[in-house]
């Protein structure tokens, strides 16, 4: 019933919650929330809550690049968040959503993590980023990046005293040169809009999630949803990726 | 996959392969390759192979998984432990399981699932040897397997990939180009009808670069399209 309501309004130009169709609903970022972990962020959009969290701990690094640090974006779906989520082991909507998030920070290079390195080839930082979802009520994936981002931004390294960890104590911030932000743009018959309420998210036909940096150079995108795109659309949902992106990057 | 390289990869306007930026590496198309599918077809793009083989429309269990009003379509994307340099560990991995979702995502548009209540058409895609573009290479496979299937289609589904490469915009990137470019784009069309069913975009770019990235891999697909027309004609229909 609300998924026929949210389709006719939004056919009608309108919202469930009467916003406009580049409105985001009201959003809240707090950082440090967490003080067990060496950065953290909670971020709610609406009433879609979510808390994502840096760990880091000394690791081996990859073979193909024995001089930087490792970054690993992981989200669980928790099942008290939706309804409609599971335990056990990340579905296919969880991994996207990871490695979405994972895109946008790798692509743009924002993790400095030739800056991470403890014994070059042996032994560098390996960044856990853990994304949970506390309460599902529309677009995750902004939500996610969000607080991602923010979580390392305000990350620091843990002390480190003859190779080991000291637990508890922090030195130097986590290096991290830029603030990628993602706008996922949702589409239904010719209407583009953001920031999708729950009720809204299941008549999207297509949507495209885009990270821009903040120079509005882009780092990342995934197109997801069961239809198609018209090529000629593409433009005026990268343009509107860009302005809104510049909108919540005022935010942090 | 290629690995990481120090070498100039563009070298007075060609590349380490010898191709200008806009070619494609040498496409082999084939049809109806594995007797035991519904249909199935073989792609190569210069040494990238995808096998893709289609099941299907069948019977869905167990029955939980039924849609009463629509069939459903499932898809495999997998890569042979022998297909890359490190032997990569069977299985599913978190990228094949990416893969697998937005190529599921790239087909939908082009079917008639609503045909095939209670039933699902299952797709396998298998890339026995990867030299950049797999995804892409499954997609352009995976189309034809579906057409040799008989399956109603809206129409074809052609792929390529496009990319930056210091400074300079190129098409269908090989394993070392794909590890070292700036920025790498895959996009998949229903090349008649004009329409996007795959879009995923990895490095940094300005608007300008990533429209102009999007208009060449339009052109390409278009140009992919007409080689698996060519081939399924052939086979099916005698040279035209």
């Amino acid at each position: 019933m609300m998924e026929r309501y949210a389709l006719e309004l939004i056919e009608h130009g309108k919202r469930v919650d009467k916003r406009k169709f580049d409105q985001f609903r009201d959003i809240e970022i707090k950082t440090g929330v967490i003080s067990k972990a060496e950065g953290s962020a909670y971020v709610r959009i609406g009433k879609t809550q979510v808390i994502a969290g840096v760990k880091i701990g000394v690791g081996t690094p990859f073979s193909d690049s024995p001089n930087n640090g490792v970054l690993i974006v992981n989200t669980e779906f928790t099942p008290m968040a939706s309804p409609e989520f599971e335990s056990g082991p990340p579905g296919e909507n969880a991994v996207e959503l990871a490695r979405i998030v994972d895109r946008g920070i790798r692509e743009s290079k924002s993790l400095e993590t030739e800056k991470l390195v403890i014994v070059p080839g042996e032994k560098v930082w390996t960044v856990f980023v853990d994304i949970h979802i506390i309460d599902h009520q529309g677009n995750l994936i902004d939500a996610a990046a969000l607080a991602a981002i923010n979580a390392l931004i305000t990350a620091k390294l843990p002390k480190l005293e003859e190779g080991k960890v000291v637990a508890g104590e922090h030195g130097d911030k986590l290096p991290v040169a830029h603030k990628p932000v993602t706008v996922t743009v949702c589409k239904v018959g010719d209407n583009l809009f953001v920031d999708p309420a729950i009720e809204e998210e299941s008549v999207v036909e297509s949507k495209v999630s885009i990270a821009v940096m903040e120079d509005g150079k882009i780092c990342a995108i995934q197109k997801q949803g069961a239809s198609g795109i018209a090529f000629n659309d593409l433009e005026a949902i990268v343009d509107l990726a860009i302005k809104k992106a510049g909108d919540l990057r005022k935010l942090m | 996959m290629g690995k990481a390289t120090d070498k100039e990869l563009i070298v007075n306007g060609r590349r380490l392969d010898g191709r200008e930026p806009y070619h494609m590496r040498e496409i082999k198309m084939s049809v109806d390759e594995i007797s035991s599918a519904n249909g199935s077809a073989k792609v190569s793009f210069g040494k990238t192979t995808a096998y893709a083989s289609v099941h299907g429309p069948r019977s869905l269990f167990p029955k939980f998984l039924q849609e009463s009003d629509t069939g459903i379509l499932r898809c495999r994307y997998n890569m042979a432990p022998f297909s890359v340099d490190d032997r990569k560990s069977p299985g599913p991995d978190r990228r094949s399981v990416e893969i697998s979702k937005v190529i599921r995502r790239a087909f939908e548009p082009v079917l008639f699932l609503e045909d095939y209540p209670k039933s699902t058409v299952d797709s396998f895609i298998e890339i026995v040897e990867a030299d950049g573009s797999t995804r892409v290479t499954g997609i352009n496979a995976l189309s034809m397997a579906l057409a040799s299937a008989g399956i109603p289609m809206k129409d074809l589904v052609a792929a390529c990939s496009v990319g930056k490469i210091s400074d300079t915009l190129i098409v269908d990137l090989n394993g070392v180009e794909d590890n070292n470019s700036e920025s790498d784009v895959g996009v998949a069309m229903m090349p008649q009808k004009d329409i996007v069913t795959l879009l995923q975009m990895d490095g940094i770019l300005t608007k300008e670069e990533l429209v102009m990235l999007l208009n060449l891999a339009r052109e390409s697909c278009k140009k992919i399209y007409q080689i698996q027309k060519q081939t399924l004609m052939e086979k099916y229909r005698g040279a035209e």
